[in-house]
């Protein structure tokens, strides 16, 4: 990490860096069906920050005891790409990377419909290509589309979106240079259309106001991703229909 | 990889609606209410070649931290600031659930909240620790030993991490020529700045209720926990929802109430101990 340069983060007509309001969204790309070999797949871009998500499954375990006799269990692995960031990532899986893939677990088991896949095993696995920051939350939105792609029965869809404070100012979908001069991030998932929030992390100083407020931020954000996720799967399917 | 944990202990269905019926009485199997936490013992100096160090029991949960300083190179964007390292080891001596290993996803998120809680408010004064500035800073060491789980880990670390730290010495150095650091771990020694106390709250979901400090066997029946983090002004200095279940949206208001009063209880009984130099 190098220092860097001075940058307004918010100017005087209330403008962030990029143009951007305070509770505005960067410019988001859902693609589903990008991969030929997983189960479903996709790509999303929030701004700059680029990830991609695969499902393999429901499919045998390749360890025979790593089973569930219910329900099927979920491998998550989130994992940055070595040119993912300004300097290069080692590939070998780190802390962060290990508290994430859990974080991310835990955002989608209570969404995914495991129950119907007994003794199986579904893997997401989660790639960051271009990481600007929300990285986690652009990836539990690709897994939600990837795992709807691969066909696996959800309860609803989900998706995530950050909310960061820079400079006192509450501020939606922060990218890397607001983070990393920010007091806080409070990355957020959850499922809209089922009133569950399924990822709440908080990195950073906020007052009990300033949660709250941060909250419903991100969670108006985040009904406005899940409805672009169903049109990116309705086209799909519509498509399919129209093939067929 | 993160998978779904598949050998956890199962609660038979029986004994979790027993839980539930006592929460309907605002009570719990031990007796104490719903937001009420386990008796809490914290002894501090209970290591004499660790610089600080604590031992908290939490009802029958059991966390030993220890602090170690060495002298390191700060890190290039810090070159102003002494470094903080938190590591979590779930020791195979402390549960049947815990194996030989290096640290597991659960161990590295209990190291990574209680990181991020001090970290974030600068509970420590990391400036203060600064021998030559770009070249030599002291290293913080908090090593968290869970020695018996019996749930509620977050908030056990926590305050034994604090309770190390608040009676942490900085030790005595002198100078080379060539300009090495010896450090003098047995002379004077003075106290480490601390800025902000810091408490987490961990606050788990059964069926309708939000119940505070789990035990195991409620974190294995629990939808979700919620661990809080506050400073002593009560601000909000980190949180994480940790477990399978989501929580409903208008939970979350719900527990930052239910934990501030919890934290104000954990402060008072960690400020007690510390008066009391135990």
């Amino acid at each position: 990490m190098g220092h860097k340069a001075k940058v307004t983060l918010i100017d005087e007509r209330g403008l962030r860096h990029d143009g951007r309001r305070f509770d505005e969204l960067r410019p988001i790309s859902m693609q589903i069906g990008v991969l030929a070999n997983a189960s479903g797949s996709a790509l999303v871009e929030y701004g700059r920050t680029k990830v991609l998500a695969a499902v393999y499954g429901p499919r045998e375990p390749s360890q025979k005891f790593m089973v569930l006799p219910d329900r099927a269990i979920l491998r998550v692995r989130y994992h940055m790409a070595p040119f993912s960031t300004s300097e290069r990532k080692n590939p070998a899986p780190s802390r962060r990377e290990i508290e994430l893939s859990k974080v991310i677990r835990e955002a989608l088991e209570d969404i995914v419909l495991s129950s119907e896949y007994p003794r199986t095993v579904i893997d997401i696995f989660i790639e960051v290509l271009q990481a600007d920051g929300g990285t986690r939350v652009a990836g539990v939105t690709a897994a939600s589309l990837a795992l709807a792609d691969a066909g696996v029965p959800m309860k609803g869809l989900v998706a995530g979106v950050a909310v960061g404070k820079v400079g006192g100012v509450l501020l939606l979908d922060v990218d890397e240079i607001e983070d990393s001069m920010g007091e806080a991030d409070m990355p957020v998932a959850g499922a809209p259309d089922l009133g569950l929030v399924t990822l709440f992390q908080l990195n950073g100083v906020l007052s009990e106001d300033e949660v709250e407020r941060g909250f419903s931020m991100a969670w108006n954000a985040i009904e406005k991703i899940v409805a672009m996720e169903k049109e990116v799967l309705r086209k799909k399917f519509e498509a399919a229909g129209e093939e067929v | 990889m993160s998978v779904t944990p598949f050998k956890l202990p199962v609660v038979p269905h029986i004994r979790r609606q027993a839980y539930i019926s006592l929460y309907e009485k605002g009570l719990r199997a031990d007796g104490r209410g719903i937001h009420e936490p386990r008796s809490i013992d914290v002894k501090t100096g209970v290591l004499e070649k660790a610089e600080g160090s604590a031992h908290v029991s939490l009802g029958s949960t059991q966390v030993l931290v220890g602090v170690k300083i060495e002298v390191a190179q700060p890190f290039r964007d810090a070159p102003d600031q002494g470094v903080l390292v938190v590591h979590a080891e779930n020791v195979p001596l402390a549960s049947p659930i815990f194996e030989p290993g290096p640290p597991d996803e659960n161990a590295i998120e209990l190291a990574r909240v209680v990181d991020r809680s001090l970290r974030e408010v600068k509970a420590v004064d990391l400036e203060s620790l600064v021998i030559r500035v770009g070249e030599k800073v002291w290293n913080l060491w908090i090593d968290i030993y869970v020695l018996d789980h019996d749930g509620n880990l977050f908030d056990a670390s926590m305050l034994a991490t604090m309770a190390a730290l608040a009676t942490t010495k900085i030790p005595d150095y002198e100078e080379t020529e060539v300009g090495e650091i010896l450090v003098r771990r047995e002379g004077a020694s003075k106290p480490l700045k601390i800025n902000h106390k810091v408490v987490t709250v961990t606050i788990a979901k059964i069926a309708d209720f939000l119940i505070v400090d789990p035990t195991f066997e409620e974190e294995v029946i629990a939808d979700y926990r919620l661990v809080l983090s506050f400073d002593e002004n009560l601000r909000i200095v980190g949180a994480q929802k940790t477990g399978e279940g989501g929580m409903k949206v208008e939970e979350l208001k719900e527990a930052i109430r239910i934990g501030k009063n919890t934290a104000l209880t954990y402060f008072k009984i960690l400020n007690q101990k510390l008066a009391q130099g135990v």
